[in-house]
């Protein structure tokens, strides 16, 4: 390849091979869809949403402006920190303490020209479901299951059948070490991030007894002064992971406890890794994630090749170099009791006028449920539960009020258990006409 | 582009989602819906009995042991529950509220049960929870101790541990420690 290949003089250049890739057909794209013509401007019109500005979003965002997106928008509630700077790389240390969603933001920008992104310094649960309606793609770069959790649980919820553009494909990326992953999820079509909850090992813990006993690790030592000793002896009201002086009061309890079982290395650095769960991030693998995210991205906007994520097809991909270096691609089925996407909140017609006791004794003759013994709750309140007893007897007065008057409106949702029905629960959304 | 419309075509699912349009704001999340039918299928049995201080805010309680057996038979000791967003990836958060003598549960309520922590699964219930409290009355383990003294006074001479038992849920004093009263009335 001449030199000239490689630094494009001109913006066409920059995009020659992109454009290769993109607008011609190959052996496996899809003939219905795909139609070289229109990917350009289509990928140009459409807005995806880049959700985590870190080690894994620097990259995302690098590599969706290179790869032919024009309209991008990027969240992140967290500032730069100068522990950040060896691999998230759109950020210097004159950025510390600046947002990471705007600082990685102006830097795409400028580097590459023609591109619009638009940070967004807060969390994801600032936002509600009108924003997230604007995009047609979804990429993850996150490092917390509870807030995957959250944006998969309000893209399935945000589905309405009857209209194409409520499908927000999401593509997650993860990576942990030298192991990462990058599924693709297509809300309510295929197996939603609830549906693999089990694919997220929980934090490997120490039993407390341990801890407590007979500690062997330098980690043992600090999870004994974080979970034992600061309950015991609590230094300040309530432990503040961030400030440098209850992190100092850790260490030196844990270095004491490693003294007396003479275990070596507890380190200041150890104890703030072990008590803010920080996990090691390595830089090289979350490029691989991020690529394969992106360019998965890049195949579902432009349609020219098959991508993760496609009806009865894989949708997920495993990578490990902890051991040599290994990856499989597989498909993980949707779960059918999956309390996301497995029970999408059916309409319910409830007359204001019913009591609560009429709308407990409907669901035994509704056909999809016959439930005899139902428990119903609202987001934020237990209208009726069977058991356990003491929770039985504190709502059992709701039974005779109205629906009106326990303050249910339409659009409320409702939650309702059986258990008779051990592995489903019930959710309708309510609708309320006289 | 984009065309994830004809893929679900394709799919012929029409089963699910009649409703899921609108206004919606209030959602039932999953951690929620998940306690809802995890506490719809407890079987307490005639030895506990559950508190909710607040009735709409079912993630946290108070569960009420009163074992009629074993050596802590004739007490009643109480937990509280702590269930975070993150349930069922994360176990709930359970700590005694009394301070008693007991090997595996420390003088700050700390317990030590495996599923509570480092064997937590998520398709493990609140039931599992409560069933694994219950046996840590009637079989105090010494291996896995969390209070050091009692675990090692249960192994020396089982008798004596005993007795320091019945003395620390009178509400004496054991080994210079002043315990808890919790026997029943």
């Amino acid at each position: 390849m001449a030199s000239a290949d490689v630094y494009p003089a001109s913006e066409p250049a920059r995009w020659k091979y992109l454009d290769n890739v993109r607008t011609r057909s190959g052996p496996h794209t899809n003939p219905d869809i795909f139609d070289g013509k229109l990917v350009a401007e289509a990928m140009e019109n459409m807005k995806v949403l880049v959700i985590g500005a870190g080690g894994l979003g620097c990259e995302i965002l690098k590599n969706l402006a290179l790869s032919g997106f024009k309209n991008i928008h990027v969240i992140d509630m967290d500032t730069i920190d100068i522990s950040n700077l060896n691999r998230q790389f759109l950020f210097r240390q004159a950025d510390v303490g600046s947002f990471k969603a705007e600082v990685a933001a102006r830097f795409v920008e400028r580097r590459v020209k023609g591109v619009k992104i638009t940070p967004h310094n807060c969390k994801i649960q600032d936002f509600d479901e009108d924003f997230y309606m604007q995009f047609q793609l979804l990429v993850c770069g996150l490092d917390s299951i509870e807030a995957r959790r959250w944006i998969n649980a309000t893209l399935v919820n945000m589905v309405d059948e009857d209209a194409e553009d409520s499908y927000k494909p999401l593509i997650d990326g993860g990576t942990e070490g030298f192991k990462g992953q990058a599924r693709v999820i297509i809300p309510t079509v295929t197996s939603c991030i609830e549906c693999q909850l089990d694919m997220h090992a929980p934090r490997a813990a120490v039993p407390l007894c341990t801890l407590a006993s007979i500690p062997r690790q330098p980690e043992h030592c600090i999870e004994w002064a974080h979970v034992i000793a600061w309950d015991k002896e609590k230094p300040f009201p309530s432990l503040d992971k961030d400030d440098p002086e209850h992190i100092t009061w850790l260490y030196q309890k844990a270095l004491i406890r490693a003294h007396e079982f003479k275990i070596p290395g507890v380190t200041y650095a150890l104890t703030q890794g072990v008590v803010k769960n920080i996990i090691p991030a390595i830089a090289a693998t979350n490029s691989v994630i991020a690529a394969a995210c992106c360019n998965e991205a890049l195949k579902i906007a432009a349609n020219c090749a098959p991508c993760l994520g496609f009806p009865d097809e894989n949708n997920y991909m495993m990578y490990s170099g902890n051991d040599s270096i290994y990856t499989y691609t597989f498909r993980h089925e949707k779960k059918d009791d999956c309390p996301v996407c497995g029970n999408l909140a059916r309409e319910l017609i409830v007359d204001p006028d019913w009591t609560l006791r009429e709308l407990v004794e409907s669901f035994a003759v509704r056909p999809e449920s016959q439930l005899k013994k139902p428990s119903i709750r609202s987001d934020h309140k237990t209208l009726y539960m069977q058991s356990p007893a003491s929770l039985e007897a504190k709502s059992r007065p709701n039974l005779d009020k109205t629906l009106a008057e326990l303050g249910l409106s339409s659009g409320d949702e409702i939650g309702v258990t059986d258990p008779a029905f051990a592995t489903v629960s019930f959710k309708y959304k309510l609708k309320l006409q006289k | 582009m984009l065309k994830i419309w004809s893929m679900k075509k394709e799919q012929q699912k029409a089963e699910n989602a009649e409703g899921a349009a609108g206004g919606k704001k209030k959602k039932v999340t999953a951690a929620q819906l998940r306690v809802q039918k995890d506490l719809s299928e407890l079987s307490l049995g005639t030895t506990m009995t559950t508190e909710f201080p607040d009735p709409d805010d079912i993630l946290s309680f108070i569960l009420y042991i009163e074992p009629d057996e074993g050596m802590y038979y004739g007490g009643r000791f109480s937990f509280t529950f702590n269930i975070t967003p993150n349930f069922p990836h994360e176990p709930p958060k359970v700590q005694c509220r009394e301070k008693i003598y007991h090997p595996n549960i420390d003088l700050e309520g700390k317990v030590c049960l495996n599923i509570l922590r480092e064997d937590w699964k998520p398709v493990l219930n609140l039931n599992a929870v409560i069933v694994g409290l219950q046996f840590l009355f009637l079989e105090p383990n010494a291996s896995d101790p969390l209070n050091k003294e009692a675990a090692e006074d249960l192994r020396q001479n089982r008798e004596a541990f005993k007795r320091n038992v019945r003395a620390a849920m009178n509400g004496y004093t054991v080994k210079g420690e002043a315990f808890d009263k919790v026997m029943i009335q």
